[in-house]
């Protein structure tokens, strides 16, 4: 048998039905849905008698409307973002699927609670429509976003119609110096890829760094595969993912566990498989970064000076330049000078607790600048709780943030957490799109040490400074 | 789903890259519980101000593409999120087809599922259809899905490629669910295979 990459085994594993053309409906084992990209779908399904076909491996959890303010109990949600959490209630119960309520501690960011609670598993197939479903390929499973029509398709049918995508390496040799951490890896993937970079592939991290990242870690690099272009990222798993999975709570237990630790011990590529694009960056060679303009291939390490529009060539010229315009840089400026007016710490890229943790280390003992907005937005109702446990909060608290409930939040500013016009914002978050995280919001993307790390400055800040 | 076959109109030029689906379609219009509307919101941050006027600059507010039914792009299009949102405004604005140099993958396949023929061209070729863009009112793009052609003002033809089964589907508006349900005993056979290899899952 010739060899086989990892995306090409859970590929295989996974045909339900090949045309002559070789469209294939590929079969999903897991399927999320959150309240933005499903009212249509489920609608979709009323509208023509169909069922869910699989409602045991349909998981539904609200957070990209939800408030994040501690009253969220008593309202605070806009009409039309009630209507639709509303609606995701109503189809949950009407259509028999698994649902994490807003009152429910476990509720948080969907890409969040699916790997917590042990729903996302080494090998399976997961879909969701949001583009950030990258994130769950850390455990080793080919996880993509898709559009509504599609999650339509995946209640009535349980599979997606797909042709297969190229294989892509993206190889990360050697050891990360100290203050350097998942979410600079992947960004500076982007800067080195662009964010077309894996258009029409599905990205294998390897090498020695990745495999020194814990499973959060893991999912921070896997997450932002879709800024690269590819709709999926993968890790092959190891020892740390089965430890990770062990004993949460929709994980298999006793025999049917050893069954599947055997089953996952053969997910890896095989030597001498086909990669159709390789990418290796030197772990040693990776800074902590930041982003400067409006797309998350705009990465410079915080050493760095803003760029001129001309030092880039062809459409990234004309790019660049309306980059710095709503931006409102200078070329040549240093990037530890750039003013901040907020920091947001929280999302499905870094809403974890190894996240929350990162960042209070930096913040503990010490207060944010005067003036300044700062929130934490744990990913998941269970990470904030252990995060309170942990004392991490009070950390938090006491450097003068907000300390909020679990949600999407500022990441995209569809509930009431959002930018005003012209304020700069220290996110952890993955996109820096304009108006992103509000109409005229401007957005540098970094991690959470740098994002604490800025806080305490009121400026973009190398947090090795700190450490 | 509406039937895609052949277009004759009026393109709009954004040559930008990475046009992403914030500008497409922002995140406040995603609160919507229907498919239809959204045509007017239609690249909304930059199509109107503060106060809801819309900026006469922007290119689908002059006069000669208010009416455009191609869009000319650059590479890269409809990058970001999953959002259906942003094909569901481009179609509901009127514009059934767009030409750029690459696309982001969720973005492109959301198009087939709308009526929408997104065209992959190389860069030259796009260059050429942005000039013939420009040209406004006076300029009708030929599309013909079943040929696999453009057609410039000027006569110029560009052969485009697209995948079989996606053609076949918006060529006669077929509907995928309906397609995949007459496939049902696969899809039991392998639940029943899968079940037996991967009890777990």
């Amino acid at each position: 048998m010739s060899p086989k990459t990892l995306y090409d085994k859970i590929w295989d594993a996974h045909v339900a039905h090949e045309a002559e053309d070789g469209t294939c409906l590929l079969y999903i084992d897991r399927h999320l849905v959150h309240e933005v990209t499903s009212p249509q779908a489920f609608e979709g399904l009323r509208l023509a008698g169909r069922k869910v076909h699989a409602p045991d491996k349909t998981i539904a959890v609200p957070d990209h409307n939800v408030p994040t303010t501690l009253d969220r109990a008593n309202g605070g949600m806009n009409e039309e973002s009630r209507i639709q959490v509303a609606a995701l209630d109503t189809n949950a119960k009407d259509f028999g699927i698994h649902y994490y309520p807003v009152s429910d501690v476990r509720q948080g960011i969907v890409h969040i609670v699916g790997p917590e609670q042990g729903w996302t598993l080494p090998g399976m197939t997961v879909v969701c429509g949001d583009s950030h479903t990258a994130t769950h390929g850390a455990f080793g499973a080919l996880a993509h976003g898709i559009g509504t029509s599609e999650v339509e398709h995946v209640l009535a049918t349980q599979t997606l119609i797909q042709k297969k995508s190229k294989n892509m390496k993206v190889e990360i040799t050697g050891k990360l110096r100290p203050g350097v951490t998942a979410k600079d890896i992947t960004l500076s993937v982007i800067g080195a890829t662009g964010t077309a970079g894996g258009n029409g592939h599905v990205i294998e991290y390897c090498g020695e760094a990745i495999r020194d990242l814990s499973m959060e870690g893991r999912m921070t690099v896997c997450n932002m595969a879709i800024e690269g272009g590819a709709r999926a990222g993968i890790i092959a798993p190891d020892d740390k993912t089965f430890e990770y999975c062990k004993g949460r709570p929709h994980a298999p237990k006793g025999a049917q566990w050893e069954a599947a630790v055997a089953y996952w011990k053969t997910l890896f590529t095989d030597e001498g498989a086909h990669f159709d694009k390789i990418v290796t960056l030197r772990g040693e060679d990776i800074a902590p970064v930041v982003t400067w303009g409006t797309s998350p291939e705009d990465v410079l390490p915080i050493t760095a000076t803003v760029p001129s529009a001309d030092s880039f060539t062809g459409g990234k010229v004309g790019a660049a330049q309306r980059s710095l315009d709503y931006m409102a840089l200078t070329p040549g400026t240093k990037l530890t000078d750039i003013t901040i007016d907020t920091v947001f710490i929280g999302s499905c890229t870094n809403g974890r607790i190894e996240d929350l943790r990162a960042a209070a280390a930096i913040l503990k003992g010490k207060k944010k600048k005067d003036g300044l907005r700062a929130m934490v937005v744990p990913g998941s109702g269970l990470v904030r709780a252990q995060a309170e446990e942990e004392g991490l909060a009070q950390i938090f608290i006491d450097a003068g943030f907000e300390w909020r409930l679990a949600g999407c939040s500022m990441c995209l500013a569809m509930n009431p957490d959002q930018l005003a016009p012209g304020e700069r914002c220290a996110a952890t978050s993955n996109r820096n799109f304009e108006g992103r995280q509000g109409r005229g919001g401007r957005t540098h993307l970094m991690s959470p040490a740098m994002a604490a790390a800025a806080a305490i400055t009121g400026k973009l800040t190398d947090v090795r400074e700190m450490m | 789903m509406q039937k895609f076959t052949k277009l004759s109109g009026i393109a709009a030029p954004m040559p930008l890259v990475n046009i992403d689906t914030d500008m497409i379609i922002p995140k406040q219009f995603l609160k919507t519980i229907k498919r239809s509307g959204l045509g007017v919101n239609l690249f909304d941050e930059m199509r109107y101000d503060d106060d809801r006027n819309e900026i006469p600059d922007f290119v689908l507010n002059q006069p000669q593409y208010r009416d455009a039914q191609i869009l000319v792009a650059g590479e890269n299009f409809g990058c970001g999120s999953s959002r259906e949102h942003a094909p569901w405004a481009i179609a509901d604005f009127g514009i059934t087809c767009v030409i750029a140099p690459s696309y982001a993958d969720i973005f492109y396949n959301n198009c087939f599922k709308n009526g929408i023929l997104p065209i992959t061209l190389p860069q030259e070729q796009v260059d050429v259809l942005m000039k013939d863009a420009e040209k406004g009112s006076n300029a009708r793009i030929e599309v013909d899905l079943e040929a696999q052609t453009i057609t410039s003002s000027d006569g110029d033809v560009f052969h485009f490629e697209v995948d079989s089964f996606k053609k076949h589907c918006l060529m006669n508006g077929l509907d995928d669910i309906g397609l995949t349900l007459e496939k049902a005993d696969a899809i039991a056979g392998f639940e029943t295979r899968a079940s037996a290899a991967r009890p777990w899952v």
